[in-house]
């Protein structure tokens, strides 16, 4: 049985790596994650939200709506955690 | 064939840190093993994200003094992207851990096969 | 059930320890727009502080200063403080979430910006901390009864 998982993960991360052939080098700065929006949120952090740290008004401004969907996460984590281990009185 | 093993050496380290947590997943059998695995395989994805956005002579994304010149700074996007996965790591996490104490209060072991043979 | 632990110096220790724990953990979700920090770095820490209580004077004791009912409520209003902010700013003509549109008597628009961003950090602080309290309480207080005394 563990020779068999052995195989497949050896298999997965054979795929991985080929696929990793055009992948960007390691620190490009013309690689297509930095290319697109990210100068414009890196330029315009200061005139448009006066908070010097990029991640936070990246995160709290310009992307607001995924922090709301990620409070919500944990808070529904919170209540089910709180639901499943309840003591029950009687 | 040989650059590409030299000169992206660093995609080899993530690859063999996702690996690991994959075959903890499915090769063992103790419940709380496989919850472990889970959390290597998750802690290898942000490290492999946040490895993206690196430059070369880039700083923190925190502004500084003078005009702001995009080559300066790290990329901020997969920093935040993690944020809202860490909390989703943990958050999962959790709930794992109290349906685990469940399934211990019902079954009073934690391995897969005697659980399994004591449903049949 | 976490008992006290029977030790004179950790008892000493998280009594001098908790409140520069906490007051820390306030400079890190206020300080989240000129350094490393926010919402969610502040709140794990401010929660970090009141787990340490739970685990150095047991949950007996320290049931006056945080219960399970207070903690719900405080999971609520910090969601709340959220999605509230949010209304407000579509109740004033702009879109949701768009705090540009904040009734605040500041002089330019991207000041009134970083408080509406201060303000959700303060939300998801106080939500952050209530939810890791509580799952540590309700994984605490399980009993699995196969446990030998």
């Amino acid at each position: 049985m563990k020779i068999f998982v052995l195989l497949v993960v050896l298999l997965t991360g054979g795929l991985l790596l080929a696929g990793m052939e055009e992948m960007p080098g390691w620190g490009d700065p013309s690689s297509p994650p930095s290319m697109h929006v990210s100068p414009r949120y890196i330029e315009k952090t200061m005139e448009e939200t006066a908070t010097p740290n990029m991640v936070t008004s990246v995160l709290a401004d310009y992307r607001g709506y995924d922090t709301l969907g990620e409070t919500t996460v944990i808070f529904a984590a919170g209540v089910a955690c709180l639901l499943l281990l309840r003591k029950d009185d009687p | 064939m040989l650059d590409y093993l030299v000169s992206k050496y660093n995609y080899w380290i993530y690859i063999f840190l996702m690996m690991l947590g994959f075959y903890a997943m499915m090769g063992k059998r103790n419940l709380m093993k496989k919850l472990i695995g889970m959390s290597i395989f998750q802690t290898a994805i942000f490290l492999f994200f946040i490895s993206i956005g690196v430059k070369k002579g880039g700083t923190l994304p925190i502004m500084m003094e003078g005009a702001a010149r995009a080559a300066d700074y790290v990329n901020p996007l997969p920093h935040v992207l993690m944020l809202t996965a860490i909390v989703v790591m943990v958050s999962t996490t959790g709930v794992a851990l109290a349906v685990l104490l469940l399934i211990y209060r019902r079954y009073k072991t934690l391995e897969e096969n005697e659980i399994l043979r004591s449903t049949r | 059930m976490i008992v006290q632990y029977e030790n004179v110096i950790i008892k000493t220790i998280s009594r001098i320890l908790i409140p520069f724990i906490q007051i820390y953990a306030l400079y890190v979700i206020m300080h989240g727009h000129y350094s490393p920090g926010g919402g969610f770095q502040g709140g794990v820490i401010l929660g970090a502080s009141f787990i340490l209580l739970v685990m150095a004077f047991g949950a007996e004791a320290s049931q006056k200063r945080i219960s399970l009912k207070k903690l719900t409520v405080l999971a609520s209003l910090g969601l709340l403080i959220y999605s509230g902010i949010g209304l407000v700013a579509l109740l004033w003509g702009g879109n949701y979430l768009d705090y540009g549109n904040l009734p605040l008597p500041l002089a330019t628009v991207p000041e009134i910006r970083a408080m509406g961003i201060l303000g959700i950090e303060i939300g998801v602080g106080i939500g952050v901390m209530a939810i890791m309290i509580s799952i540590f309480l309700a994984i605490t207080s399980f009993e699995t009864g196969g446990e030998n005394a």
